[in-house]
């Protein structure tokens, strides 16, 4: 029993079209200590099931569970969750003592014991000498941690974060990023993380449950999630992908535009059926010393440096071809034809 | 590569189509009709529209000071005897306290009632809410007489006789909507996830209003009332129906104007205005700390 478990969860928006399914008949299970991340763009349902997981909305059926406590009625103030919104919801009128205090306050914590738990707040969350400011003389990154240090200075089980880096400059995104991954691995607390950002969400999770049209596509780790799409949805969200579709011609091998080829083992195939296969950019190798399980010869019609790599496209017999490769080492020129390799396990299947 | 080098542009082309003058030589050689003008007409017209607006209430206070027993001109010597017959005049320093009481009384129920009405439209949905919105502002829609006499039958109806009370429920009533439309609009500025930030962090509703939602509106209550107040004291039509036999001040004035014009009622209704004068501008600066 994981420490939030969602149980066919869906959220119904009545309208004049019929019922518009926010969220649609969602089971998920995560488990403590993890840094669980909702992955998807806007309008997939991530927020909903975060804000379904904090309280601030009702789903019309399912149910919601912390540890075994059925929660799903439970107003916000009941439950032993914490938010850290997306534009912070500092209180305006406090000082940045108050409003880490805040939790303390309401539970009706003694004096003395507040102000020794806020001070320790303080030093942790590097906000020395801040103590005294209102949210509206704090810079960006400032005001993240005050909404960090007062989530958590009652010690809730769960933090739920709705796209905190969406509102900082990029420069200090990867250093916060960074801190915040440490400080979940420090207080062994479980996040649950909402973002459209699908690099973010790699670099920080444990486990990614990507989702789309109020549905959940997969979850899994990130490499599950990056080497091993569920579907054709998730292949394109995350990370770039060559995508040919093509026919089974057995539980083997695959026909893309005349060329066979092989696949990693399908455990059901009807030959004839319409697929996709995906291989990732860099997994394919441009004049291999030795070469792979599988190649092909093609043309370099374009090349794009990036700097810290090079993108290349290549027309074959089963298509256009993208490569990245890291910019040291040989650079191709245009126009001229190489060999293609790459492993028969980098093909990914997909379905839909 | 090579970057092919962008051409100048040659001055001799600039010059030979006239272009020149204005661009490279400065705006002193400008001809006077090419420059921004300043807007003199504009000056002139708001000068004659504050004029008109003013310049009775600056007669007005000119008068209070004129040493001469009619309300009038000729000018006769400055004195500040008409301030101190004010001071001492009974009549109308009771009618000033009366005044006070009302307006103090009517705010106090103006702004409570307006809290609750604006609290109830904003946070809940339910049949007839558009429509309470809108009759809660009818007392300042409707034309003072209306109200007057509305309420008139109304308390006769129930047999209530006319007083100071009767008349700060009439003053309460109008000062309704003034106070629950300043308190509306700022709540409708209220930030959603402030009070889910509240309540997430354990706070039950009642408190989350208290600690959060409150604050945020309180300057708009402040200016709700220091609204009602101003319109209370002023307020002449609706207090004629509703008043037994006391005098708010204006009354108390506007009784004398048949009969005893002299600036004594200038120096009364300077003061007055002198009065009104702080509010707005109290309620201006409180409006303006947001």
């Amino acid at each position: 029993m994981g420490i939030v478990t969602l149980k066919n969860i869906s959220k119904i928006y009545p309208s004049n079209q019929g019922n518009i399914y926010a969220v649609q008949d969602v089971n998920l299970e995560i488990q403590a200590g993890e840094f669980y991340s909702l992955l998807g763009s806007s309008g997939s349902g991530k927020t909903t099931i975060l804000r379904l997981i904090g309280g601030f909305e009702i789903p019309e059926q399912g149910r919601v569970l912390l540890g075994d406590e059925d929660v799903t009625q439970q107003p916000p103030y009941q439950r032993n969750v914490h938010t850290v919104f997306q534009k912070y919801a500092l209180f305006p009128h406090m000082t940045v003592t108050e409003n880490i205090a805040y939790p303390l306050t309401v539970e009706g914590v003694t004096k003395v014991e507040i102000d020794q738990r806020v001070t320790e707040a303080i030093e942790t969350f590097r906000l020395q000498g801040l103590a005294d400011r209102k949210p509206n003389q704090l810079s960006g990154g400032q005001q993240q941690r005050v909404a960090l240090a007062r989530a958590l200075i009652d010690r809730p089980k769960v933090l739920l974060l709705d796209e905190p880096l969406s509102a900082l400059d990029a420069k200090i995104r990867q250093e916060v990023r960074q801190e915040l991954r440490e400080l979940q691995k420090l207080t062994g607390l479980t996040f649950i993380y909402v973002t459209h950002d699908q690099e973010e969400a790699i670099a920080l999770s444990d486990r990614i449950a990507v989702m789309h049209n109020g549905k959940v596509e997969q979850v899994g780790t990130p490499s599950e999630i990056y080497n091993q799409p569920a579907s054709l949805f998730v292949a394109k969200f995350i990370g770039k992908a060559n995508l040919f579709t093509g026919k089974i011609i057995n539980s083997r091998t695959v026909d893309i535009n005349g060329y066979v080829l092989d696949i990693p083992e399908l455990k059901s195939q009807n030959p004839g059926n319409q697929v996709t296969i995906m291989i990732r950019p860099e997994r394919l190798q441009i004049n291999p010393r030795t070469l792979r399980d599988q190649e092909i010869t093609g043309k370099i019609v374009n090349c794009t440096y990036i700097g810290q790599t090079r993108e290349y496209q290549i027309q074959t017999s089963m298509g256009l071809l993208n490569i990245t490769k890291l910019a040291t080492g040989t650079d191709y020129a245009v126009d001229s034809i190489v060999e293609i390799s790459w492993s028969t396990e980098d093909c990914v299947v997909l379905f839909n | 590569m090579v970057i092919p080098a962008t051409p100048k542009p040659s001055l001799d082309a600039a010059n030979s189509l006239g272009m020149l003058p204005s661009i490279s030589q400065g705006y002193t050689n400008v001809p006077r009709n090419k420059r921004p003008q300043p807007p003199i007409f504009l000056g002139v017209w708001t000068g004659i529209t504050f004029l008109f607006l003013y310049l009775p209430i600056a007669v007005l206070i000119f008068l209070s000071f004129n040493d001469s027993n009619i309300l009038s001109l000729p000018w006769r010597g400055i004195t500040g005897k008409w301030y101190s017959l004010a001071f001492s005049d009974r009549p109308l320093m009771e009618s000033l306290g009366n005044s006070l009481k009302v307006a103090t009384a009517a705010t106090v129920l103006a702004t409570g009632f307006g809290l609750l009405t604006a609290w109830g439209i904003y946070r809940y949905q339910f049949w007839g809410r558009n429509t309470l919105r809108i009759a809660v502002n009818l007392p300042i829609l409707l034309p003072g007489v209306v109200t007057g006499v509305a309420m008139l039958a109304y308390f006769s109806s129930l047999d209530l006789p006319l007083s100071l009370i009767t008349v700060i429920l009439g003053h309460g009533i109008f000062g309704l909507p003034v106070a629950m439309g300043s308190i509306l609009t700022r709540l409708g500025q209220f930030p959603q996830s402030l009070a889910e930030a509240a309540a997430d962090l354990g706070a039950k509703p009642g408190r989350a209003f208290w600690d959060v939602i409150f604050p945020y509106i309180s300057s708009a209550v402040a200016s709700g009332a220091l609204l009602a107040f101003t319109l209370s004291f002023d307020e002449v039509i609706v207090t004629i129906f509703l008043t037994g036999r006391d005098n708010t001040l204006p009354l108390e004035i506007w009784a004398r104007l048949r009969t005893d014009i002299t600036p004594e009622i200038a120096a009364a209704a300077t003061l007055v205005l002198l009065g009104s004068s702080v509010f707005i501008l109290l309620n201006q600066w409180v409006a303006s700390r947001e």
